[in-house]
């Protein structure tokens, strides 16, 4: 391995077709993608956009679509990508250009704030046990890279304004805050009419791409997908229900 | 049509109008896809022949998965098949894997991820769709109940006029059984029934008895893709076998005990 032959997608703000540039940098071992990108802007453009924070696959920063997969660019190493053939990298597709491969992710902090926060159980007592957070540890590994709502057909290719759909990303989130055995709100409401979860197919892309392995749409998608129906839609249980209100 | 636009998405733009099939990805993204409709289809070819024929589903002390519980109403005549299929088929086309599968491959919504989709009025499982997740758990009680049967079926199958012995279909009718319940019992309604509808286990009732149970369900439902195919070629291939079997094409191998 000696040359990499990088082909970057750049462009500027409203730009989304933008063009690619051809770049060549020296491989080494163990590099990454955005160790390429370094010696890009290093040694030829200096103006190439790029966002990363921690090179450690952990802030979420760097996410970008390379060779058409939606990966991180600090942890995608060079020797796992096809060998003698040219990188592809672009930015994510589903949000607008910045420049070159940064986007406008504002989108996504919108809808995290209307999401209904965590609200402490009154008068309970603050210890709970492993087995009753492992669920909620699992959501809390997310990194916000959005890779799962760059992924997303709904948002990626639908014209689908209302209801809003949050997307993966937020039903992790919602997720999260709902196996919380010290929190006592209730997001079913919420995940149904405001975040549009019934518009999810249940495609799975996102659990494919989420790179810190969240079971996206096992564990935050699909659960509540059975509890509306409980809720909503179960004929019996809404007779079970009425009775013992009686 | 009412102009409408995605919150955030600028790919329209870049891709226009764009039909089916845009994208940017170099790899042969419709094998997936293509296998599946392949599979499916093959299927569904094979299991409605076989449970409209009505014969060569039975060779003692076999009978036929597709035939079992093997149902004879008087004055009707339709094939015994047809009064019990409607349950596991009901419990695979409402199951979250093969919605996935049939989505993607069939619907192609999308037909792999990040490829486009023709353009449609998207309502997701918001609209009539809706319906595959309220009936999905009605069909998977019918099916407990069916599979319940396939048991007692696997179990006379070892049963040679009196004497225990071993048939190769013995040990067929078994592990699709086996592969049955490996599907079933990974099903996600169940996985939600069970414990996963509870905020927390240890604040409910019967919290130890929940989680346990909710721990198997998901160790099933992690491999449900798996077990939605095997137990798809199980079925199949058990009522194949007796098939041939009945047609006298094939000779049972048995040992009695
Ligand atoms: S499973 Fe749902 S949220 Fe995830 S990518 Fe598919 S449609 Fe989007
Ligand atoms: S759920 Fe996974 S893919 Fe989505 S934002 Fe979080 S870490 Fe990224
Ligand atoms: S730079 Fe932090 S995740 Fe890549």
């Amino acid at each position: 391995m000696s040359e990499i032959h990088l082909v970057v997608n750049r462009g500027n703000a409203g730009d989304e077709r933008g063009w690619d540039e051809s770049f060549y940098v020296r491989a080494s071992k163990g590099m990454v993608v955005l160790d390429a990108l370094w010696q890009v802007q290093e040694q030829v453009a200096p103006d190439l956009a790029v966002r990363w924070n921690c090179k450690a696959g952990k802030c979420g920063s760097c996410s970008a679509e390379i060779n058409g997969y939606r990966l991180l660019l600090c942890k995608t190493r060079i020797d796992s990508l096809p060998a003698g053939q040219p990188i592809t990298v672009q930015p994510m597709q589903t949000f607008a250009r910045i420049k070159d491969l940064v986007t406008d992710v504002s989108w996504n902090y919108e809808i995290n704030r209307a999401l209904p926060p965590f609200r402490p159980r009154e008068s309970s007592d603050w210890r709970w046990f492993q087995r009753d957070i492992t669920r909620v540890q699992e959501m809390r590994k997310c990194i916000e890279c959005f890779l799962c709502q760059d992924v997303c057909h709904v948002l990626r290719y639908q014209r689908t304004e209302k209801p809003r759909y949050a997307g993966a990303r937020f039903y992790v989130r919602a997720a999260g805050l709902d196996y919380h055995p010290m929190d006592d709100r209730d997001r079913l409401a919420y995940l149904r009419e405001e975040a549009g979860i019934e518009l999810c197919n249940v495609t799975r892309c996102c659990t494919e791409v989420c790179p810190e392995g969240i079971r996206i749409t096992d564990n935050a998608i699909i659960p509540p997908k059975e509890r509306i129906v409980d809720r909503y839609a179960d004929p019996i249980k809404a007779l079970l229900r009425r009775m013992l209100r009686r | 049509m009412p102009e409408t636009t995605t919150q955030c998405s600028p790919l329209l733009a870049q891709f226009g109008e764009g039909g089916l099939g845009q994208t940017r990805r170099p790899d042969r993204w419709w094998l997936a896809p293509a296998s599946v409709a392949v599979g499916l289809a093959a299927f569904a070819a094979y299991s409605t022949w076989a449970a409209l024929s009505g014969e060569n589903y039975t060779f003692s002390p076999y009978l036929s998965p597709f035939y079992s519980p093997n149902f004879h109403v008087p004055r009707i005549h339709v094939s015994p098949a047809l009064l019990v299929l409607w349950a596991p088929l009901g419990f695979r086309l409402s199951c979250y894997y093969y919605r996935k599968a049939y989505y993607r491959a069939l619907y192609l919504s999308p037909p792999a991820c990040v490829v486009s989709e023709p353009v449609r009025d998207y309502r997701g499982e918001a609209g009539i769709l809706r319906w595959l997740s309220i009936v999905h758990r009605w069909f998977l009680y019918a099916s407990i109940l069916v599979l319940s049967v396939l048991w007692l079926d696997a179990l006379r199958a070892f049963d040679f006029n009196g004497h225990l012995g071993v048939g190769l279909g013995s040990v067929v009718l078994l592990l699709n059984a086996a592969a049955l319940s490996f599907f079933t019992f990974g099903c996600h309604a169940l996985r939600s029934a069970v414990g996963g509808n509870k905020r927390c286990f240890n604040c409910s009732a019967l919290g130890h008895i929940r989680y346990r149970s909710w721990r198997a369900v998901s160790y099933l439902t992690s491999r449900h893709p798996f077990w939605a195919w095997a137990s798809l070629y199980t079925v199949a291939l058990a009522d194949l076998y007796i098939r041939l079997l009945s047609m006298g094409v094939l000779h049972d191998p048995r040992v009695l005990l």
